[in-house]
């Protein structure tokens, strides 16, 4: 029943999404606006791939700010959240928001990797298994983070603001873990010397994951 | 139906530090109308809110029991069905993805597709089924709201502001749907409607306990 029930509110939120798009154009505008940015202050100068690998993920960090914290947040300003509550246990909103928000997010990282890629020719990525674990991994831990924290702040009244502020400390030992994963992909590194790097991404989805189960029906009832 | 026993032990909501209502205790049985008053802002919804097991009272208690067995939160919801102010279908959806969203999530089987068609046609909005919930007007969307919360045929109704927004024909068919919860469930509403009132085998003024009328 919760697992069903979890699958029914992630396709609720696809069409929900596909049909409103409260997200999609804000994380859109938001990666094209970034990358254009970052495109113009490079110009003809030659960062370092430390620089690079740094500056991908202010991308994906930002992009996923602006828009995760959506699904939560609409829920409270169109007044169905209750609807929610009612129907379901909290388990099953919270799994299914989750992999929702895992899936955008999991979209867009390659969306903006790719651009990224095919936009900046000084980031050159020479052992793609790593670049594209971290990726994934990194998708994994900042969609168990925002996904909890979107439900705090949905009930708060500077929701906008509040979001990146609370996620930023929580985020940062995550982000600068895919930073280094970054920066041995393109240093050439072998797939054994990320080995560390991967454990790391994948401890703090899990222990992100475990601790929102535990606190989510607090968040959500109140 | 299953036979459903409701009760509160001096409950307590404050909220911002100011006292909402304190020390609520009353009890429910099968079979009976039990309807909450109280001027604006005396906490009806709050009371409400808290029946239906979606906010937590500051002090007292509040239990569910459905066929002698009791129903610990947060096992309340398959048993309850709310209309409230407070509570929206989703806009984007037509009336008829509302309510398959609805079915799907509380795990209600295929018949339940044919009560739905007939709580459409009852509540009078059967032809608007197709239309995205947005294109609704107030009076529409409370009506599909009552088909939401009836969908799954709960033991237990409850309702804050039965009829507002409604018209004739709708205040008219939340009534026939008030009598026939009363004999077959529990019905509670908050509602300072003396029409509605009518209704209530026991009132409870929040504030002053008004028994029996």
């Amino acid at each position: 029943m919760t697992l069903l029930a979890s699958y029914h509110i992630f396709v609720k939120e696809f069409v929900s999404e596909f049909r409103t798009r409260y997200a999609l154009n804000a994380l859109l505008m938001f990666v094209v606006t970034t990358l254009s940015i970052i495109l113009f202050s490079i110009g003809h100068d030659s960062p370092t791939q430390e620089i690079l690998s740094g500056t991908l993920w202010i991308v994906i960090f930002f992009s996923a700010m602006s828009g995760l914290s959506r699904t939560f947040v609409a829920e409270e300003e169109r007044g169905t959240s209750l609807t929610l509550r009612l129907l379901t246990n909290s388990t099953s909103v919270y799994s299914g928001k989750l992999i929702y928000n895992f899936i955008l997010i999991l979209a867009l990282s390659i969306i903006i990797a790719i651009a990224y890629l095919l936009l900046i020719k000084e980031f050159s990525v020479k052992t793609y298994s790593i670049f594209w674990l971290t990726i994934f991994l990194g998708s994994a831990g900042l969609a168990s983070a925002s996904t909890i924290l979107a439900a705090i702040i949905a009930k708060a009244n500077t929701k906008g603001t509040l979001f990146p502020v609370l996620a930023f400390p929580i985020l940062l030992p995550l982000l600068l873990t895919c930073i280094n994963a970054t920066k041995l992909s393109v240093d050439g590194a072998f797939f054994s010397e990320a080995i560390k790097e991967f454990q790391i991404l994948i401890s703090f989805a899990i222990v992100m994951v475990t601790t929102s189960l535990l606190v989510f029906d607090f968040v959500w009832k109140d | 139906m299953k036979k459903l026993t409701l009760k509160s032990e001096n409950i307590t909501k404050i909220y911002n530090r100011k006292t909402i209502f304190k020390n609520v205790t009353f009890a429910i049985n099968e079979g009976t109308a039990f309807a909450i008053t109280g001027k604006n802002g005396s906490g009806k919804s709050t009371l409400v809110k808290i029946i239906c097991g979606v906010l937590s009272p500051t002090k007292g208690s509040i239990s569910l029991s459905v066929n002698d067995q009791p129903i610990l939160y947060p096992d309340y919801y398959p048993h309850i069905g709310l209309v409230s102010p407070y509570l929206n279908l989703y806009e984007e959806f037509s009336a008829e993805e509302n309510l398959q969203f609805i079915k799907k999530i509380r795990g209600l089987d295929s018949t339940t597709d044919k009560f739905s068609e007939e709580l459409l046609k009852e509540f009078g909005i059967y032809e608007h089924r197709k239309k995205e919930v947005r294109n609704y007007s107030s009076g529409m969307k409370q009506r599909l709201k009552y088909c939401a919360a009836l969908l799954h045929q709960p033991p237990l109704l409850v309702l804050d502001e039965p009829a507002s927004n409604l018209d004739e024909y709708g205040i008219e068919a939340v009534r026939n749907r008030m009598k026939l919860q009363k004999q077959k469930g529990v019905l509670i509403f908050a509602t300072n409607d003396k029409d509605d009132l009518q209704f209530a085998d026991t009132i409870y003024d929040i504030g002053q306990l008004n028994s029996g009328e």
